[in-house]
This record gives structure tokens, C-alpha cells and sequence, in this order.
């Protein structure tokens, strides 16, 4: 019993949640008004679509793949969702997620007819989508930044679960699409840990081959989850679109390396077969809490790339040390 | 349910990979309520033909019956529907899952269930544990776990569902004579059942006790069949190997030059007060039971994990093993247990494999001398007795006995001056492991010092002179071999003789 408990205290999860405690309090001594709703609500609004992403990698991450392909998948989501709705006249909030869901599946499913079919490792094919993807926004859809949402979906930037007033007057609003990562973290959760499909991903992770042996239909498994994670990737553009107010075609790019830092910063193997929501959700915590706050500390701007990318080197090196240290431990 | 009716039918079964004929059209038979020993060298395709019955490889060519019933293909998940278990050589397990998750894995399969049931899996589990004699907390993970309990796992997870035919690969390479036993119970009871059981084995001690029928293939080939009984140990060995093998006994002449001494050897919750020495022409033996601390001896001296007090000397010298590097500098080689884990890069060629520990000694100016670790590899290859089309496939297309070789191979090359083998021969037929004992011999006579840990108590006794039994974490004294015979041996690793105060 003592030893679950020692275990628990010292899982990944625990340390990265000690980074944050340790972080938020030296934050909140430079900054007395750190501690506070409103720095809550504004975390949950920056971290929100990365959530989004983080937890479908990390899925992607536990199967044995990965996936860069979805900033590039959101991005045409959004992009050619907006812009066939401007053309054609429709306004529907509903509608605009749902064509971005599509769109996002259907490059989820390129992204599994490349890895299961034509057997190309992941990294490769993913790599490859997203060029599909990007090269494709740029040349049939245009570059030109888009501010013109139409009135329906844009208003649902406006719409708020609650507000909070400071003292001064300032008001903090939690926006409504805070639910989409709500709803996207439970999901994960209980599939991933309650159904057969959920813990057939860890096994593929753990090792393919026994998995398949096992009786697992591995190919169907991975279709599932990246047409799953393509999905996503298409509503978490959409929700960035409607956050920002404005559909631009290359918003997103370049921010694979941050999710997929923070998902391994969270605990989850890149080799496969570990992770969990929890975790993930810490990770993306954690990076987003440097990202916005640095600037509190006393790091000037062009030093916060390098300080970012410091935590994340000790994040994973914490992480994947202590995988070397079980592999190495003694066995009972 | 009607006994002696076949379950399971092969024809002509033929398996290539790539250019290699692994399978050259093997029949065989099985009956409901039968145990069938599948026996033969090390690479002449007996997994191969295990994975062709459970789905896992498609056969090129021939046909498969089951209850009579042509099949015309085969998915793992469709043998597991029509009954057919597999306890696979190299377990087959998840390193990221529970135990609990593992054990309760293949029902849920089988059955189709949607759902997770930790609550079920863990109940069964336990249960299954029970009936094997394991004792491991079913919410650990399977990574963390020894060789020996990941084969039981392995088992657990088979002989709960309730199989018309069961396939059990090497069941017991890592198992003491205490768990065989175990198994064998379970084994016949499921025979009463009148479910078909099909085993492979390369202790024949362990086919004589249990087996009804046997089948014998060579180089993918059927070469004999019949019932146990018409099979004395000659003829066996006969027509497993195509030679006579002559089983020696190594008996060194008296030296009084020390090559290791250990004192007061400790490690918490492992082993205490473990001293020992080791001379000129030694091979000494360590075994005792599953936990009784003789594997963690071995990854001890070599770094592994390294004791907490003791003192080492090697060559008169004392030294500190503090870790992996540690060990290798001072020139220790170490077999591991585990091959699939700690043994071997399962992705890398033979080649890459063979020279992994003795990397340095082919950089020549910055580069690496390919051809010469090229021909290094074949040489072992082919001294090791390795069944391979050359130094350049992965490791992992190797069978199981041909692997194990090639871990023992990489360590001999690092012409080390102490080498410690755990488990050595475990997965080796019968013929290559007399040769491996060859091979050893001819290196202690070159001043090699040698230890062997080992459950094979014939194998210990055969090559070492003497023998130290671990229990508990404790050493006895130190026997001479020549005084012990298998029976005594038996008596004394089980303290049936002397101790009865545990
Ligand atoms: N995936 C594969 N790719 C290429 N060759 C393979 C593959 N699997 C097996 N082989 C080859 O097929 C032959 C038979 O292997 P198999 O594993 O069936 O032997 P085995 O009888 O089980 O031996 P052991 O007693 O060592 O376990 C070997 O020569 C092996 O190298
Ligand atoms: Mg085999």
C-alpha cells in the first residue's frame, strides 16, 4: 500500500504538476494577481484548441504512430470550410464543424491508408499528408486571411459559460467552445480506459505483432484512430478560426512540435504503448503556463523560445530517464 | 465428448520467407484428448508451423483441417473462436500492460466483449495465478516483470479459456522443476478433458514425462511420428539430430590460480552474504528456485544491478562494478536471461548483434571495418552451429534456439576474461548444446573463468565442477560435482533433506 502510494507521488504526471506548483508560486511572487480566476480563465482560453490536439496525439502517440499532419489538416479544414461557406451563403455554426469534421476525416483516412496499407512509417506518411494538405490550401484556395466569418458561427466567440468581473473592472470570460476539449478529454479517457477498442490501442502500442496475434484487427484500429484524430484536428481548427475571429490558411503550422512536446512531457512514451489524458492535460498546462507568463518573470520576449524549449528538453529527459530506469531496474 | 477423434488435420503444409523454406510440407495429426510432442533442431520450423495452425502466418501452400472441416483461411482471431490457445515461445505479451490486463487479454477476445472489466480481469488473474502457483501482484506492469514471470503470464492467459486445442512453444524455458510440475498437473487435467494439447520442448526429460505422441521434424521436414513409447533416448536423439550424441562430463585438473573471489557479496532483498571463489579451470554452477537470488548474482557482477557491499577480485586485483560499463572494462561478459529484452536489438542484423559488445574492436582510424565483422559473424555462425542464411538478416527472423546462440556468440567474441552465462543453452537443442559445453570447455582451458546459472541440474552437473545452491537469497557451500548426481541435487535445491525451519 505505502508502495502505491511512493508510486503515485512519483509518476510523471506528479513531477509535471510539481513543475507547475513550483512555477505558479514563483510566478505568483513576482505577480501577486497570479493567483486568481482570472489567470485560470485565461489559461483555459490558450490552452484550449491545443487541448484539443494534444489529447488526439497522444492517442496517436499510444497506438505507436504519430501524427504531424493535423495543423496542416486544420488548417485546410478551416480554410475550405469558410471559404465554400462565404460562396455558397450557408450560415450554421453546425455546419461549419461539421464540413471541417469531414474534411478532417477524410485526411485522417489518407493518413491510415498510407501507414496500414502502403506500410510507410508514420512520420514519413503524416509528413507527407500535411504537405498534401498545406500545398493544397495555398494553391486552390488561396492565401488571403479571411475576417469576414459569417454571423451565426462568429457569434459563438461571444457566447460565455460564465464572467468574471476583477476587481478593477476587467472582465474575464470563459467562451463556450471550452466544452469542445471538455467533452474531447472525458471521451478519451473512458474509451481509453473502459473499452476493448480503448485498450486495444495500448496493446498495438505495447507491440504490434502480439496484438495481432492476439486477434486484434490492428488495421482497423489505426483507421479508427487517425480518422478519429483527422476529425479533431477539423473541429479544432474550426474552434481556433472562431476564437480568433479570422480564417487564415497557415495559422497553425509549426505547432506540432509544442503538442507533441507536451504530450510526451506528460508521460507519454514516443515509443509507444504509455500516456494518459491526465497527463497530457498537465503537459499542455505547463507549456501553455510558460508561454503566457515568462514575460512576468523577467524574460525578455526573444528569450522565451529558448526557455521554453529548456523545459521542454528537461521534461522529456525526465521522462524518458525514467523509462531507462525501469528497463534497467531489477525484474520481480 | 468423443475421445480420439482428430481436432486438428495438416497437409502438405509449406511456409517460405522471402527466399528461406521454413516449412517443405509437413503433415500432421492431432487428437482431441492427445499430448503431442512437436521436437526437432533448433530453425527446423516448429514455431513456424505453431503460427501457421494459430493464423499468425499464412501457409504458402497446403491445407489445414479443424474438427474435420477444410479452412480455408486463417485469422489469429478465427483460430481463437474455433478454440485453438497458443502459448507462444517468445510469450507475446504486452510490457505496457497489467499483469491482470495480459491474463484476461484472450477472453475478452475470444468472446468479443466491447467492454474493459478490470474488476473481471483481475479476478481472473488471480485465479489463474492460483492454479499455476504464481504469485505476482496482478496491477504491476508486465515490463517490470523476470523472464520466469512473464512466462507465466504468458501461461495464465492461455490455460483459462476454455481451448479445444492448446499450443504451448517451449512452455517452461524459464521454469524450475517446482512450476513444471504445476503445469503438468494443469496439462493433464485438460487432457481429461479431452482437450488436444500440442508442446514443444527441448528438455527431453520433460517430453518423456508427459507426452502420449511424438513428432519429429527436421529441416521442415516430417522425419518421424509415433507414440513416446516407441522412442528410447537414443533413438530420439537419433532422429532429432541425424547424429549420435555423446554426452560428457568436464572434470578439471586442480589449479590454485585465482581468477574471481567475491566476499560478502549483498544486495537488500536479493542476495546476503554471498561469498565464493573462483580458480584456474572452475566452472562454477549457481541455481536454487525461482527468487532464491541466483539471477540477481549474475546481474550483479555485471553491473546490472550492482551489489550495495562486498568486496570483488578479479585476477587477484579487486575491482568495483558499479555498472555496465564498469563490468565490461574489467572484461566480464554476461548472458543474460532475457534475450528478447536484454539480450539481443531484435531490429539490427545478425551481424550488428554479434559484434554490439565488442564494437571497438573493429574501429580502425574512426571507421568501421565492415568486411571484417562480416566474416567474424560468419565464423560464429557457423561455429555456434546457427541455422542462417548469412550474417545480414535481422536477428529477430532467427528461431528461438538460433537467437539464443547468437547472444552467446556476441559475448564470446568480446574474448572475455570472465563470462557469466544465465540460462545459456535455454531454447537450444539437444546437439548444438553439447556443442556450446565444447566451446566453454575449450575457453576455461584457456583460463576463462566461467560461471553458470542454471535450473538444467543435469547441464550443471555435466560441465562444472562445482556447484553452489542459492535459497532465499543465501548461499550454501560450495559442492563438488562429482560427488552429486541429479536425484541429490533435486533433493537439495527443494531443502527436502536438511531444512525444515522455513
Ligand atoms: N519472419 C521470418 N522471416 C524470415 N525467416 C524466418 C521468419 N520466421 C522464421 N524464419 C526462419 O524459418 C526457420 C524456422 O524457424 P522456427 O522459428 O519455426 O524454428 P523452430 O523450430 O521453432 O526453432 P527453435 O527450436 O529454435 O525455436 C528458421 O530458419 C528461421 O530463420
Ligand atoms: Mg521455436
Amino acid at each position: 500500500m505505502n508502495n502505491k502510494i511512493k508510486n503515485v507521488l512519483t509518476s510523471n504526471e506528479m513531477i509535471v504538476a510539481y513543475i507547475i506548483i513550483g512555477l505558479s508560486i514563483l510566478i505568483g511572487c513576482v505577480n501577486s494577481a497570479f493567483f486568481g480566476v482570472s489567470t485560470l480563465v485565461s489559461l483555459s482560453r490558450s490552452m484550449l484548441v491545443m487541448l484539443i490536439f494534444a489529447v488526439c496525439e497522444m492517442v496517436v502517440i499510444i497506438s505507436g504512430g504519430i501524427d504531424v499532419s493535423f495543423p496542416a489538416v486544420a488548417c485546410i479544414s478551416l480554410y475550405a470550410t469558410i471559404r465554400f461557406m462565404l460562396a455558397s451563403g450557408i450560415d450554421s455554426p453546425l455546419f461549419a464543424f461539421a464540413m471541417a469534421a469531414v474534411i478532417g476525416i477524410s485526411f485522417g483516412a489518407f493518413n491510415a491508408f498510407l501507414i496500414c496499407k502502403m506500410k510507410i512509417p508514420p512520420l514519413i506518411a503524416t509528413l507527407g499528408v500535411s504537405s498534401v494538405a498545406n500545398g493544397g490550401t495555398l494553391a486552390f484556395l488561396g492565401t488571403k486571411e479571411i475576417s469576414n466569418i459569417p454571423e451565426h458561427v462568429d457569434k459563438l466567440s461571444q457566447i460565455f459559460i460564465f464572467t468574471y468581473t476583477n476587481a478593477g473592472g476587467i472582465k474575464y470570460s470563459l467562451t463556450v467552445l471550452f466544452l469542445i476539449p471538455v467533452i474531447v478529454c472525458i471521451g478519451a479517457y473512458i474509451i481509453l480506459k473502459y473499452t476493448m477498442l480503448g485498450r486495444g490501442i495500448y496493446a498495438i502500442g505495447g507491440d504490434k505483432n502480439a496484438a495481432r496475434i492476439a486477434g486484434f484487427n490492428v488495421t482497423k484500429i489505426q483507421f479508427i484512430i487517425y480518422m478519429t484524430v483527422g476529425c479533431f484536428a477539423g473541429i479544432g481548427g474550426m474552434t481556433y478560426m472562431i476564437l480568433m475571429r479570422q480564417a487564415s490558411p497557415q495559422v497553425l503550422m509549426g505547432s506540432e512540435m509544442m503538442v507533441i512536446a507536451a504530450v510526451v512531457m506528460g508521460g507519454a512514451r514516443i515509443t509507444g504503448g504509455h500516456g494518459s489524458v491526465f497527463g497530457t492535460i498537465l503537459g499542455v498546462g505547463l507549456i501553455t503556463l510558460v508561454q503566457n507568463n515568462l514575460i512576468m518573470l523577467g524574460v525578455p520576449t526573444h528569450f522565451q523560445t529558448l526557455v521554453v524549449g529548456l523545459i521542454i528538453v528537461i521534461g522529456i529527459s525526465i521522462t524518458s530517464l525514467r523509462a531507462k530506469k525501469i528497463a534497467n531496474s531489477a525484474k520481480v | 465428448m468423443e475421445m480420439n477423434e482428430v481436432f486438428l488435420k495438416l497437409e502438405g503444409i509449406k511456409k517460405s520467407f522471402g527466399g528461406v523454406e521454413a516449412l517443405k510440407g509437413v503433415d500432421l495429426e492431432i487428437k482431441k484428448g492427445e499430448i503431442h510432442c512437436l521436437a526437432g533442431e533448433n530453425g527446423c520450423g516448429k514455431s513456424t508451423l505453431i503460427k501457421v495452425i494459430s493464423g499468425a502466418h499464412d501457409a504458402t501452400e497446403g491445407n489445414i483441417y479443424i474438427e474435420g472441416k477444410k479452412i480455408e483461411h486463417l485469422n489469429p482471431i478465427d483460430a481463437i473462436r474455433l478454440g485453438i490457445q497458443v502459448i507462444y515461445q517468445d510469450f507475446a505479451v504486452f510490457p505496457n500492460l497489467t499483469v491482470a490486463e495480459n491474463i484476461a487479454m484472450n477472453r475478452a477476445l475470444m468472446t468479443g466483449a466491447k467492454k474493459m472489466d478490470w474488476k473481471k480481469a483481475r479476478e481472473l488473474a488471480v485465479m489463474a495465478m492460483e492454479q499455476i502457483g504464481a504469485h505476482m501482484n496482478p496491477d504491476i506492469l508486465v515490463e517490470r516483470l523476470s523472464v520466469a514471470n512473464k512466462q507465466m503470464v504468458a501461461i495464465c492467459r492461455a490455460i483459462i479459456n476454455d481451448a479445444k486445442l492448446l499450443i504451448l512453444d517451449e512452455p517452461t524455458t524459464a521454469l524450475t522443476a517446482k512450476e513444471v510440475d504445476k503445469l503438468n498437473i494443469i496439462i493433464r487435467r485438460l487432457k481429461a478433458k479431452g482437450i488436444a494439447i500440442v508442446i514443444v520442448n527441448h528438455k527431453l526429460d520433460e517430453i518423456y514425462g508427459i507426452a502420449d505422441k511424438l513428432t519429429i521434424l527436421r529441416n521442415g521436414e516430417n522425419v518421424a511420428n509415433g507414440g513416446i513409447e516407441e522412442f528410447d533416448r537414443t533413438r530420439f536423439i537419433k532422429d532429432l539430430t541425424g547424429r549420435d550424441i555423446v554426452e560428457t562430463t568436464y572434470r578439471p585438473e586442480k589449479s590454485t590460480e585465482e581468477i574471481l573471489r567475491v566476499e560478502r557479496f549483498t544486495r537488500n532483498g536479493a542476495f546476503e552474504d554471498v561469498s565464493f571463489v573462483l580458480n584456474k579451470g572452475d566452472v562454477l554452477g549457481i541455481t536454487g528456485l525461482l527468487g532464491s537470488g541466483r539471477s540477481e548474482i549474475g546481474d550483479a557482477l555485471f553491473g546490472l544491478a550492482p551489489a550495495e557491499s562486498g568486496k570483488v577480485f578479479l585476477n587477484e586485483k579487486e575491482i568495483s562494478i558499479k555498472s555496465i560499463e564498469d563490468a565490461m572494462n574489467h572484461k566480464i561478459g554476461y548472458v543474460p536471461e532475457d534475450r528478447l529484452t536484454q539480450g539481443l536489438f531484435l531490429d539490427r542484423s545478425i551481424q550488428d548483434n554479434t559484434v554490439a559488445a565488442s564494437i571497438s574492436k573493429y574501429l580502425i582510424k574512426g571507421k568501421l571495418d565492415h568486411a571484417k565483422m562480416y566474416e567474424v559473424t560468419k565464423e560464429w555462425i557457423k561455429k555456434i552451429g546457427c541455422i542462417a542464411p548469412s550474417p545480414n538478416p535481422d536477428i529477430r527472423t532467427l528461431s528461438g534456439g538460433n537467437a539464443q546462440k547468437m547472444v552467446i556468440a556476441k559475448w564470446l567474441n568480446t574474448e572475455p576474461k570472465l563470462l557469466v552465462l544465465n540460462g545459456p543453452t535455454v531454447g537450444v537443442d539437444v546437439g548444438s548444446k553439447s556443442d556450446i559445453h565444447m566451446i566453454l570447455h575449450d575457453l576455461v582451458k584457456a583460463g576463462v573463468g566461467i560461471i553458470i546459472i542454471s535450473d538444467d541440474l543435469s547441464e550443471l552437473i555435466q560441465n562444472c565442477n562445482k556447484i553452489m545452491i542459492m535459497k532465499n537469497g543465501k548461499a550454501s557451500g560450495m559442492l563438488e560435482a562429482a560427488t552429486l548426481n541429479e536425484t541429490e541435487l533435486t533433493h537439495l535445491l527443494s531443502g527436502k533433506k536438511e531444512d525444515n525451519n522455513e
